[in-house]
């Protein structure tokens, strides 16, 4: 089976010279959930960018769902891959939430009838539609990551990218996130520093350091193989133990 | 989050006038501008008419008169310089309690004040009464280009998200024993807007590629 997003020897260096990924592979099949690890300037968010075309591979090649991600076909790639940013003030640039979701679907050229009940579906996946007529800025911050994921979801795409969902979220929201995941139809690739949200809702982690692909596994076993933990500045919150939890079935 | 919801212009009721749709109270503002602006100087019965007219329709509005006088202070730089003008405008001179002011600059500061007080009210009656979205819908009713409404409503858009930042910069400036009142920390002032313009450019950067990654080809769509 074509992989949904198939990454193949990834290099790209930024034009100061720095080299963010040096030769990166990567596979997601379809409605897997996978966590993307790695400390601070490991290249995550390079890698993201290069998921969608904004960036353009120095070497090696990007494909979803076996389109290459080219020129060419960047309004297909836009459409297929979902990329929510970190912070929904970034997102959320319309007047009105209703606006907001229905920019995506509307660049696709969606209409009138088709085009509203696109936006209310997008919005009921993530509890929100009775928000639809309000200005995003006067949401919580939690309702606004929530709305920023509508945007994405109601162009339908074959694979989620969430850029640190869980960042400044209240538990309360983190959780209310969480199920909103977990009841998605949809694959998901999650940035994230929040390991025991990698752990609680992605079976498999893959862990970036210094441009590599350094482990690619279940997420127990990444979380719980200490000498991988160490060597790339991944560390456990207090009090948190993999093992006590157990081996999570997907 | 938090702090005063609603935009701080807007005054919410169910008035006649909050009904009104946005486009009829745009093009009414314009020609009660234009003509006020037109109106000669010397008529001044006229200029009471237009204040009755403006005065009836705040009642109308049901927006407290209270509301509109504390937000015309954006007019006081202009009341100074209308002060000023009879003291240093040449031509004949005559005498108001005491002081030798100049005549034409005496009815020039009377144009100056009577119009822009005018304009001043009428514009905030309608930002108290239409909400920014539907102001903007208004202006493409009304035909303005697509590209300006745009920025506009990004400009409203992102308003509170700048004042937001600014405001969360003042209380980390203060709460490192910052005081703005010596001169001589006015450059941390001036650094402080630097920092902001930076931030807000990276931020519009941010957006487009947020825009682009849901495929934005140049052009909003409809």
């Amino acid at each position: 089976m074509t992989p949904v997003l198939e990454v193949r020897g990834l290099a790209f260096a930024y034009p100061d010279g720095h080299q963010a990924l040096a030769g990166v592979d990567l596979h997601v099949h379809q409605g897997e959930r996978v966590a993307l690890l790695g400390p601070n300037g490991a290249g995550k968010t390079t890698l993201v960018l290069h998921l969608n075309g904004i960036l353009v591979a120095g070497a090696g090649s990007v494909t979803i769902s076996g389109l290459p991600v080219a020129k060419e076909h960047l309004p297909e790639i836009r459409r297929r891959v979902g990329i929510v940013f970190q912070d929904p003030d970034d997102q959320l640039f319309m007047g009105t939430v209703r606006a907001d979701v229905a920019f995506g679907p509307a660049n696709l050229g969606l209409k009138g009838a088709a085009l509203e009940a696109r936006v209310m579906s997008a919005l009921d996946l993530v509890g929100m539609a009775d928000f639809a007529d309000r200005p995003p800025h006067h949401l919580s911050f939690g309702q606004r990551r929530r709305v920023a994921m509508a945007t994405v979801l109601a162009m339908e795409p074959e694979i989620l990218v969430l850029d640190e969902p869980s960042s400044n979220l209240d538990p309360a929201s983190r959780r209310e996130l969480a199920d909103i995941l977990r009841s998605l139809d949809v694959t998901v690739l999650m940035v994230t520093h929040d390991l025991p949200y990698a752990f609680e809702l992605c079976p498999r982690s893959v862990v970036l350091s210094d441009g590599h692909v350094v482990a690619d596994g279940t997420t127990y076993d990444v979380l719980t193989d200490d000498d991988l933990m160490r060597a790339h500045r991944l560390e456990l919150p207090f009090g948190f133990d993999p093992r006590a939890i157990g081996n999570l079935p997907g | 989050m938090g702090g005063a919801h609603g935009h701080q212009l807007h005054f919410h009721a169910h008035s006649p006038l909050h009904r009104a749709p946005a486009h009829l109270k745009l093009v009414a503002l314009l020609v009660f501008m234009i003509t006020v602006v037109a109106t000669p100087r010397e008529w001044f019965p006229v200029y009471g008419g237009y204040l009755a007219l403006l005065i009836a329709v705040i009642a109308i509005s049901q927006v407290p008169p209270t509301y509109l006088l504390k937000r015309m202070v954006v007019e006081v730089p202009f009341v100074v310089f209308a002060l000023l003008l009879p003291f240093v405008a040449h031509g004949p001179r005559t005498d108001v309690l005491g002081l030798s002011v100049s005549e034409s600059g005496l009815l020039g500061a009377w144009g100056l004040l009577a119009k822009g007080t005018l304009g001043v009210l009428a514009s905030l009656t309608l930002a108290a009464t239409t909400e920014p979205q539907a102001l903007l819908a208004g202006l493409q009713r009304l035909r303005m280009p697509a590209l300006l409404v745009q920025i506009m409503g990004f400009m409203i858009r992102y308003l509170e998200v700048v004042t937001d930042e600014l405001r969360r910069m003042r209380i980390a400036r203060e709460s490192r024993g910052f005081s703005g009142r010596d001169v001589r920390q006015w450059p941390v002032l001036a650094k402080t807007l630097g920092a902001l313009f930076i931030r807000s450019f990276e931020r519009g950067e941010r957006v487009h590629l947020a825009m682009l990654s849901r495929g934005y080809t140049g052009e909003m769509p409809r």
